[in-house]
């Protein structure tokens, strides 16, 4: 077993270190890192602006390099929330806690370097994770039917929505919009055109890139237009040898790092938590396990690279069920298997047997592209700190450009460019209605082959929906979803109603203590 | 404390979600529903719309069982109209540009929509538009053979 995983991981560097590849691998990762820099570019719309580029290379490229993108842009958000405070992603929102006070004690470059050793720390148990799990996975998963894999999907929808930022509702409002969305189109069953309304272009259904640039492109810009506030650059100038930390910060932040990366690779394995909780936990045990959790936030080493350790062991082990299952768990990682299902390549349990050049390559990239991100990172920081100062008025129409070209080059259709705005529209009232928009990403992704895999399972029922309960590893996957729902609704009502109570029991004895 | 009903940003989201659910639910039963056997392709998207008109129910419901937050409403502070319509106005003149070639999409795409940052200038916007779109002339069709030509008189 881990004598035919070397073997197979051994195929993945041959394929890995292919030149072109090797190439794409370096465009993503230089890409990646270079944007995740930029104050108020994300992975989400970085990958989305390239992806209509990757249409013209072979599969295995192409995905390599968006990985490479993906992974690069959470090294690039470390730099800026170390240095500018800035948590421009997510998951680095809690570096900034310590990350900023230690850059404004002149320790930012150690901060920096250490980090950069985190990453790799933790991305490299999280491939190693990968290369172990998912064979593992795949062989369970080979011998589920239609019903098993709706039910899964079910699980993996339900996940990805509510334990996603902002309301469980709301989310799963998001979801079911986006199921919705990838059902327009032309049904593959009946050749019926659903919800096309005689439009023309969108017979072949809405384009993913479309969407996905209209909602992390367009929207956002609307949203972040006239918001930045000045950023302060007069603690990040970092020189190279600022960043050698001594040995007793390293031996300081060995532990951290380990514990980090654990955390991380838990978070990794329960679908819809991914590196921004994974950050958000790893700190909070970090707090916990200190002598001094009174100093975090004063610029503890421990606060920073702990969480990064985290993010980044949980970024890799996202690709774990993305890869071996077929189900995404985050938007991210929705947007990399729509631009497999793109190149022609179907997503599911059988991907690994089928295109091991694509699942092995992609893991021997990993380690190839965090080595390319270390040698990076460290040379070229003096580079990175410079892109920080860019002002987000160059940049979003810059990127706006971008947008435009991308979806038009993605099938020279400028139908889809207006399709793109609409949706930017949209997508900026439903974020200042308080919508999170990434979970409709997931339903689109997973939409037509949910609707496909309902049809089939009820088919060979028979129409009995109990189904669904009645073959064990599906009830299994039904029972946790409602498990899910019902730890939401405990969570998230349980306070109200608890001081619902609270007040109405306040306001009868106020009521005799008047009287 | 007493409920109000003042504006709550979530009416108005369960509102959308509604109508969202209302339109697939109308709309879906017209593709032939089928059977749960055999379903036709209309019974997903009327299942779905059920679902979401479910959801935005339990939304706007959930809105009146809790007190408002503090930011209720549904424009921003300080609303950028300008701002909004600049970016707006890009892709959409890219679109009406683009009839043109490349160039021309590009820059009035760049200029229109950097003029939307409150301290952009004429000038600034300029010099933007004529650097991205040299760029993106030389990148595109150069490079990625973009099938879009440079500059074009006749309208197709």
């Amino acid at each position: 077993m881990i004598f035919t995983a070397l073997q197979d991981l051994w195929f993945g560097f041959g394929v890995a270190l292919e030149p072109h590849n090797l190439m794409w691998c370096f465009v993503g990762v230089l890409v990646g890192n270079m944007v995740g820099v930029l104050p108020g570019m994300g992975p989400l719309a970085t990958i989305s602006i390239l992806l209509p580029l990757t249409f013209g290379i072979k599969p295995v490229g192409a995905i390599l390099m968006l990985g490479g993108v993906m992974y690069g842009a959470q090294y690039g958000g470390a730099i800026c929330s170390i240095l500018l405070n800035l948590p421009c992603h997510p998951p680095h929102a809690v570096t900034c806690l310590d990350g900023y006070p230690l850059t404004k004690q002149g320790k930012g470059g150690v901060a920096l370097g250490l980090t950069v050793m985190a990453s790799f720390v933790g991305a490299s148990w999280g491939i190693t994770e990968m290369i172990f799990l998912s064979p593992i996975l795949v062989k369970v998963a080979m011998e589920f039917g239609a019903a098993e894999i709706c039910s899964l999907m079910l699980l993996g929808l339900l996940a990805g929505s509510t334990l996603a930022r902002g309301s469980p509702i709301k989310g799963v409002a998001m979801t079911v919009l986006g199921l919705l969305l990838g059902i327009v189109g032309t049904d593959v069953n009946s050749g019926v055109q659903r919800f096309t309304y005689g439009a023309m272009g969108l017979a072949d259904g809405i384009e993913l890139v479309a969407l996905a640039l209209g909602l992390f492109g367009i929207a956002e810009f609307m949203n972040s237009i006239n918001q930045s506030t000045e950023i302060n650059t007069t603690y990040s100038h970092v020189r190279l040898r600022d960043m050698r930390p001594s040995k007793a910060e390293l031996k300081r932040s060995f532990f951290p790092m380990i514990r980090g990366t654990l955390a991380g690779s838990l978070c990794a394995l329960i679908p819809g938590t991914g590196p921004t909780i994974a950050s958000f936990v790893a700190y909070a045990t970090e707090k916990k396990v200190s002598r001094t959790p009174e100093r975090f936030g004063t610029g503890m080493i421990e606060g920073v690279v702990c969480p990064e350790a985290a993010t980044h062991s949980s970024v890799q082990g996202d690709f774990i069920p993305t890869m071996s299952l077929g189900i995404p768990g985050d938007a991210v990682m929705a947007l990399l298997l729509g631009a497999l299902m793109i190149q022609g390549i179907v997503p599911g349990p059988q991907l690994i047997s089928e295109h091991p050049d694509i699942f092995w390559g992609l893991v021997a990239s990993f380690w190839i592209g965090n080595i390319l991100l270390v040698l990076l990172n460290v040379p070229l920081i003096g580079i990175w700190v410079k892109l920080l100062s860019i002002p987000y008025k160059y940049l979003y129409p810059s990127a706006l450009f971008f947008v435009c070209i991308g979806v038009y080059a993605a099938n020279n259709d400028m139908f889809q460019v207006g399709e793109t705005l609409i949706i930017g529209i949209l997508g900026y009232v439903l974020l200042r209605l308080g919508f999170h928009p990434a979970p409709i990403l997931l339903g689109f992704v997973l939409g037509p082959r949910f609707e496909e895999n309902f049809r089939r399972a009820l088919l060979l029922a028979r129409g009995d929906i109990g189904t669904f309960v009645e073959r064990p590893i599906s009830a299994v996957f039904v029972a946790l979803s409602v498990l899910l729902i019902a730890v939401q609704i405990y969570v998230r009502l349980g306070p109200y109603l608890r001081n619902g109570m609270k007040t109405k029991a306040a306001r009868i004895a106020e009521r005799s203590a008047a009287e | 404390m007493a409920h109000r009903l003042t504006f709550k940003r979530d009416y108005y989201a369960g509102g959308l979600i509604i109508l969202f659910g209302l339109v697939a639910a109308i709309q879906g039963p017209e593709y032939s529903m089928g059977t749960l056997v055999r379903m036709g392709p209309g019974y997903m998207p009327t299942a779905l719309g059920i679902i979401l008109i479910a959801l935005g129910l339990m939304i706007a419901g959930s809105a009146l069982i809790t007190p408002g937050g503090a930011d209720e409403g549904f424009l921003p502070a300080d609303p950028q109209w300008k701002g909004w319509a600049c970016i707006l106005a890009g892709p959409l003149l890219f679109v009406l540009c683009g009839q043109f070639g490349l160039l021309p999409g590009s820059f009035a795409c760049v200029f229109v929509s950097a003029l939307g940052d409150r301290t952009a200038t004429w000038k600034s916007a300029l010099i933007l538009a004529s650097v991205v779109s040299a760029f993106g002339v030389v990148l595109f069709s150069y490079f990625l053979q973009v099938p879009m030509p440079v500059l074009t008189w006749s309208i197709p």
